[in-house]
């Protein structure tokens, strides 16, 4: 499965495509795609240029876990740096 | 210091109004990313994994406290409360929002501080031997020469399009303290014959993924000609460089492509057209730059303070510190401080809001109001008096700035890894952490002496791995981290390249490997002898047998 990401214009926050249309900042909220849907809803996402700065595809694996080869990167723009505990999605961006 | 006149005051203002034009543009999605990209990148903003990233120049490295107070200001107000310290004596901040980038380059200017050239295929902001007007050691003052380059290659209209990024650093003294070697021209001041100031200079020297160490291809450059000469090498370059594939448009691919003696045959023959075009400053205009740096006023004092004599008899740590941490000043009675942002297991480079106020206040009452940023990622207060030695290590204790490990073990350069940038492959930051703690013990790492570990996420080298006694590259295998080991690197005067060990090792291998080199080198060394000296002298075979003997 895929989720779309991306990173919110404003402050380049990390973010999820939500089932509604909407950017949510938790990877929970994701709506998940197949192969062959991901592709035409990326399509559309991509030209909402005043919301987010970039957009791409990321895998999923059962529930949600994110999976494939940059599970490593992802699991890390997720959460925040591993080096620094009190940085990321540990704490609230600041809008 | 140098102060900005009504030129560089304007060019400054124009370029954040500028951008923030853009800015509104880009947010009302009037621009597209693509359009805004190289704009946003002309003025040091990235976007990397978790938020975007402001790059601030510190042209030749050299701070006052009141700009060290806004960059301080800005890390607590627009970002997280802390700077990270670059490999090119920059600052980056690793969480403004878009919204806030023209505030902060507003804030920026107000001290005379931008992000024009950390970014884009320009000529970059200059890096230089951090000791300037300092070190006993030292030919003559490169922050002038690094100034008359800032001025020349600002917006410079010929040179703002080139093949590739272009990065010239100085260093002013045989003992390179700026890596030149490694540079796209590394500039070495030294005097000729009859004891005139000029140049060596060395061209096409790079890490990335095809390091080189650079060629000289003019032993003597009289400074007066600083200008048209580095004129016609960046000319040489512009017209011939590669633009079809850019792993291979950098100068140093030129270089070698050419052979070193072509290329400088190409770059005289350049200079021989336009060196008397006028490009050269006039000597009045040399002296005035130069008057700009002149030497704060500084008190007659006895070479040895009697006071510090007692003070580091009675507490060892100290004693330390000075025999680690400070180097000599040219003034009798004064000393370099090093100022160490890599406490153990501490993020290299790093620095809070409050550590940063503490380094200001300190360089404001006992260093004449300097600072400086250097390229392996720490700080420097370049001239304290030997009798204020002790307060300024107390001071910096408190701010838990007084790690006694300039040039040890434990002084890893590393770049941000995976932990923030979007380019790597790998972490970065752990590995350092890591050994750091494993050495943590500054008695042994004192005794282990001149030992450079530099750490890389990728094979862009920002960490200049290549150039590390030990060099760490990580290396994305299948989505895990691995660790290649190079040996015997250095981006000293006496430069190499590191060659690769062996196999790819764990993230959990990496650490111990590290402990398996600094134990053979233990037991292989001849006393006195360095890290890189003992493997130059003995080969790449025992350390390699060394690094992977089965446990």
């Amino acid at each position: 499965m895929k989720v779309i990401t991306g990173n919110r214009l404003s402050d380049g926050a990390v973010v999820y495509l939500s089932g509604n249309d909407q950017w949510a900042t938790r990877l929970t909220d994701a709506a998940f795609f197949d192969k062959a849907d991901a592709n035409s809803v990326l399509g559309a996402v991509q030209i909402r240029e005043a919301e987010i700065a970039e957009a791409y595809l990321i895998e999923v694996g059962d529930g949600g876990v994110l999976a494939g080869r940059e599970a490593l990167r992802e699991t890390i723009r997720k959460t925040g740096p591993t080096v620094r505990s009190d940085l990321g999605r540990k704490q609230e961006f600041k809008q | 210091m140098y102060r900005y006149d009504e030129f560089d005051a304007t060019l400054v203002k124009e370029r954040v109004d500028q951008f923030r034009n853009q800015v509104e543009r880009r947010l009302s999605g009037a621009l597209t990313e693509e359009q805004f990209k190289p704009l946003r990148l002309m003025n040091g903003l990235y976007l990397q994994l978790h938020a975007y990233m402001l790059r601030v120049a510190i042209p030749y490295g050299s701070l006052s406290s009141k700009q060290m107070r806004k960059l301080a200001h800005i890390a607590r107000n627009y970002d997280k409360g802390y700077g990270h310290f670059t490999t090119r004596q920059n600052l980056q901040f690793n969480w403004p929002a878009l919204v806030d980038v023209p505030d902060i380059l507003d804030e920026l200017a107000e001290v005379e501080m931008h992000a024009i050239q950390t970014s884009g295929n320009c000529i970059r902001n200059v890096t230089s031997d951090q000791y300037g007007g300092a070190a006993a050691d030292e030919v003559a003052d490169p922050r002038p020469y690094g100034e008359m380059i800032r001025q020349w290659s600002t917006f410079h209209p010929e040179f703002s399009f080139l093949p590739r990024k272009f990065k010239i650093a100085i260093t002013a003294s045989d003992n390179d303290r700026a890596a030149v070697r490694v540079h796209d021209i590394g500039l070495r001041l030294h005097k000729n014959d009859v004891g005139k100031v000029g140049f060596e200079v060395i061209v096409g020297g790079g890490l990335g993924r095809t390091p080189y160490v650079g060629h000289t291809i003019r032993s003597f450059l009289p400074e007066e000609n600083l200008l048209s000469y580095l004129e016609a090498v960046l000319r040489v370059y512009n017209l011939s460089g590669r633009r079809d594939n850019k792993y291979k448009a950098r100068i140093k691919i030129l270089l070698n492509a050419e052979g070193p003696e072509e290329f400088a045959r190409l770059v005289e023959a350049e200079w021989a057209q336009i060196k008397d075009n006028g490009i050269d400053l006039l000597r009045a205009e040399i002296s005035r730059i130069q008057n700009y740096f002149a030497p704060p006023p500084f008190e007659k004092l006895a070479v040895e303070s009697v006071e510090m004599n007692e003070q580091r008899a009675v507490d060892g740590d100290f004693d330390r510190w000075l025999r680690v941490n400070t180097v000599a000043h040219k003034i009798s009675g004064y000393a370099i401080v090093n100022v160490s942002l890599k406490a153990i297991g501490g993020i290299p480079g790093d620095i809070t809001d409050a550590q940063m106020e503490a380094v200001a206040d300190i360089a404001e009452r006992y260093s004449h109001d300097e600072i400086r940023a250097t390229h392996e990622q720490n700080l420097v207060l370049p001239h304290v008096k030997k009798g204020d030695l002790y307060i300024v290590y107390k001071r910096l204790k408190a701010a838990c700035l007084d790690t006694a490990n300039i040039g040890l073990v434990s002084d890893i350069i590393a770049c941000p890894g995976l932990d923030y940038c979007a380019l790597a492959n790998t972490r970065s930051i752990p590995i350092a952490q890591r050994i750091s703690e494993r050495f943590a013990n500054l008695g042994l790492q004192e005794e282990l002496g001149e030992l450079k570990i530099k750490i890389s996420g990728c094979i862009n080298a920002c960490g200049h791995h290549h150039v590390g006694h030990i060099g760490i590259l990580g290396v994305d295998k299948k989505g895990e981290e691995f660790y290649q080991v190079t040996l015997g690197g250095s981006g000293g005067a006496d430069a190499s390249i590191g060659e690769i060990a062996g196999r790819g090792l764990s993230s959990n291998e990496v650490v111990d490997a590290v402990e398996k080199l600094v134990a053979f080198y233990r037991h292989a060394k001849i006393p006195n002898e360095r890290f890189l000296d003992t493997y130059r002298r003995i080969g790449a075979e025992p350390f390699k047998e060394a690094l992977y003997a089965a446990a």
